[in-house]
């Protein structure tokens, strides 16, 4: 298990940018990848980035490798690989794919409301 | 069981053998199939909602696990392990134990599209992960993917779900476990989503139909690549030891025949018979309008094979089994002891209550578990009541075909309705029958009489007479034939024409017997002429020597007065003379 966690001072900025609700929550999500291949390399620069850009300072990303952790599938229905799943705040949300397109990403995770 | 354990000889892969197969232990199915699934291959099971495909998959797997040493997984895409394993209950199975002993793996994969959004490119490694951890953490055999369609509802790009779809199914196969997939029946097509496109070696497809309020199951092997397979639909059935397939008319005409005889229950019918009865494993139909005693014949028949210690399995379309004793009671056969010994299982059911295939397999069952020697169905054409007549007909064929092949001896009865020709069954059965047996009534001078004759019986002699017959309180009794000048006579008019004979034999009698005195009369009348001619003869006789007598003695006193007369004219020495004095001197 990989743990990323990425600090960085909290800006007036970042709150400013991230006035959403459940703001002062914690994010704690996980993403699911079997093995080091190209997409799930890419799912989590893709995730990183969005996290840093949007979740700043306030966000947990745990990988599990389901390569080396198969019984770990079944507790979060995992079909899809990759997939990102928000465990906090509640309530969990999935979002499959390499998170290439953002903003489907960014609605997924309900940092921006509504339909685009 | 031999052909179940002749494919397991076959389970190793080799080309140069017959496809390997894996046996399901479903009943009737392995039949078809012969030998069971494609081994190491997916198989497909189609079918509308409700027609018992998980019921199928998890049997396969359950069957496997405990007949087989073959381990499987479940992979669950709509129902819960603990809602299988509560619905396989009922079939007998116990999951949990199963999965306790890890014999079976049940993964249930639930699949919610509006907690998933899709962005980018994903594939379904997860499953495969889950899958391939499941088949490992049991040492699985056998796979079931119920139904895995769902995935479709909840992933939105058909595109990779087709490429994924492709590559598991393409993975089962590497794999070396037999899969069965299970699909759910689309408008046209096998599946809804065209999985038939991806599982192409064996594809089997579950039918649930309703045809006049009547619903039938049908199992039917759409396709089965490299194999022979019945083709033809073949009803299933459900009930609390799982599912079961009857492959009825897949039975050829090679049944062995028996030499045996067995008595009707009645003596005199048997006499009628050949003297023997019936062949044993032979199917015999009793036709006859209402109330010509049909049942009362099967009754008899069935009591003599109790008393000969056999089993009888009676099907009652319109009797209760209490309604059937009771009725037999009063011509004095007491089916309730055999009941109560065991020998005798009265199963009654409305014709209507089921459909025709449930009928069927009904009886394939309680025949498989009862193994009778003996088997009544009462009336047969009731039959017609949950089924076309067309249906029924082929139906009635595929049970005899099923009791002729089991060796059992089967009588069928049906009612003749008034109008036809009787010499017609209502069901078409006539021909495949061996021997038939007709009860008619014969209406004559005011009153209704019953009487049968045999139509035909094969392989004996049988009699061609048309016999009245009673039913008395101690059973059917056969009467004597009357033909006389007057025909055939049955009823009271048999009895009077009996009587009239009976006095105009008497006076015949009287005649002779009057004959007889008159000639005693005169033989005595004779006798005693004779008597008394031979009396007069016999005076005569005497009265005819009592004057020879006289003449002679007056010869010799003429004789002597002649001697006295020559002596006295002292006439010489003539020889007649002389040998007289001679003679006188010497005496």
């Amino acid at each position: 298990m990989k743990k990323a966690s990425a600090k960085s001072p909290l800006t007036l900025d970042d709150i400013v940018r991230n006035a959403a609700p459940g703001d002062a929550e914690k994010w704690d999500l996980r993403l699911y990848v079997a093995g080091q291949t190209p997409r799930s390399v890419a799912a989590f620069a893709n995730l990183k980035r969005l996290c840093e850009e949007h979740l700043a300072g306030r966000y947990n990303i745990e990988v599990i490798d389901l390569m080396k952790h198969p019984q770990l599938a079944a507790g979060d229905q995992i079909l899809a690989i990759p997939t990102l799943v928000r465990k906090l705040p509640q309530p969990i949300r999935k979002i499959v794919g390499d998170l290439r397109d953002t903003e489907r990403a960014l609605v997924g995770l309900q940092l921006r409301p509504g339909k685009i | 069981m031999q052909a179940m354990s002749k494919v397991e000889d076959e389970q190793l892969p080799s080309p140069d053998r017959a496809l390997p197969k894996a046996p399901t232990g479903i009943a009737g199915l392995d039949e078809i199939t012969f030998g069971g699934l494609p081994r190491g291959r997916p198989t497909l099971v189609c079918g509308s909602a409700g027609c018992g495909k998980t019921l199928l998959a998890m049997e396969f797997l359950v069957r496997g696990a405990t007949q087989y040493r073959e381990p499987g997984v479940f992979m669950a895409f709509e129902e819960t392990p603990e809602e299988l394993a509560r619905n396989v209950r009922s079939l007998g199975f116990d999951l949990d134990n199963l999965i306790r002993k890890k014999k079976i793996a049940v993964d249930f994969v639930r699949v919610e599209r509006n907690e998933i959004e899709e962005t980018g490119e994903y594939d379904l490694e997860g499953l495969f992960i889950r899958l391939n951890a499941a088949i490992e953490s049991v040492g699985a055999r056998r796979v079931v993917l119920d139904t895995i369609e769902a995935l479709f509802s909840g992933l939105q790009n058909e595109g990779i779900l087709r490429a994924e779809l492709r590559r598991l199914f393409r993975w089962l196969k590497d794999k070396g476990v037999t899969a069965v997939i299970t699909g759910e029946r689309g408008e046209g097509t096998l599946t809804r989503r065209g999985l038939e496109e991806y599982v192409s070696d064996c594809v089997i497809l579950l039918d649930h139909r309703v045809v006049d309020q009547v619903s039938t199951r049908r199992l039917r092997v759409v396709k089965y690549r490299g194999t022979t397979h019945g083709t033809n639909e073949y009803p299933f059935l459900i009930d609390k030891d799982g599912f079961s397939v009857l492959p009825i008319t897949s039975l050829g005409l090679q049944h062995e025949v028996s030499d045996e005889r067995i008595s009707s229950g009645i003596p005199r019918l048997d006499t009628m018979l050949g003297v023997k009865g019936f062949y044993r494993g032979t199917t015999i139909l009793l036709s006859g309008t209402a109330g010509t005693g049909k049942t009362s014949m099967a009754a008899h028949f069935v009591n003599a094979a109790c008393e000969r210690a056999e089993r009888c399995l009676y099907f009652a379309f319109e009797e209760s089994p209490g309604q059937l004793t009771r009725n037999m009671r009063s011509v004095g056969i007491d089916l309730g002891k055999w009941i109560k010994k065991g020998l005798l299982n009265v199963h009654s059911s409305r014709a209507a209550f089921y459909g025709l295939e449930m009928h069927l397999a009904l009886i394939h069952k309680l025949v498989q578990e009862f193994r009778p020697d003996i088997v009544v169905a009462d009336p047969v054409g009731a039959l017609i009541g949950a089924g076309t007549r067309r249906d029924a007909n082929l139906m009635i064929v595929r049970l005899i075909d099923f009791l002729k092949v089991q060796g059992i001896t089967a009588m069928l009865t049906n009612l003749t309705s008034g109008g036809e020709a009787l010499e017609r069954s209502e069901v078409d059965i006539s021909s495949i029958v061996d021997s038939w047996l007709l009860l008619r009534d014969i209406e004559l001078g005011g009153e209704r009489n019953r009487a049968l004759y045999i139509l035909k019986s094969r392989g004996m002699a049988h009699s061609n007479q048309l016999r009245e017959f009673l039913l008395t309180d101690h059973g059917v009794e056969l009467l004597d034939v009357y033909v006389g000048p007057e025909g055939v006579l049955t009823g009271s008019a048999r009895v009077s024409l009996e009587a009239r004979e009976r006095a105009s034999s008497l006076a015949t009698q009287q005649e002779v017997e009057r004959k007889d005195r008159e000639r005693q009369r005169k033989r005595d009348a004779l006798e005693a002429r004779i008597f008394a001619m031979r009396k007069e003869f016999e005076i005569e006789e005497a009265e005819t020597d009592v004057l020879a007598s006289q003449e002679l003695s007056r010869e010799e006193r003429l004789e002597d007065d002649r001697l006295a007369m020559a002596i006295n004219r002292r006439a010489d020495e003539g020889n007649g003379i002389a040998r007289r004095r001679k003679k006188s001197g010497q005496e």
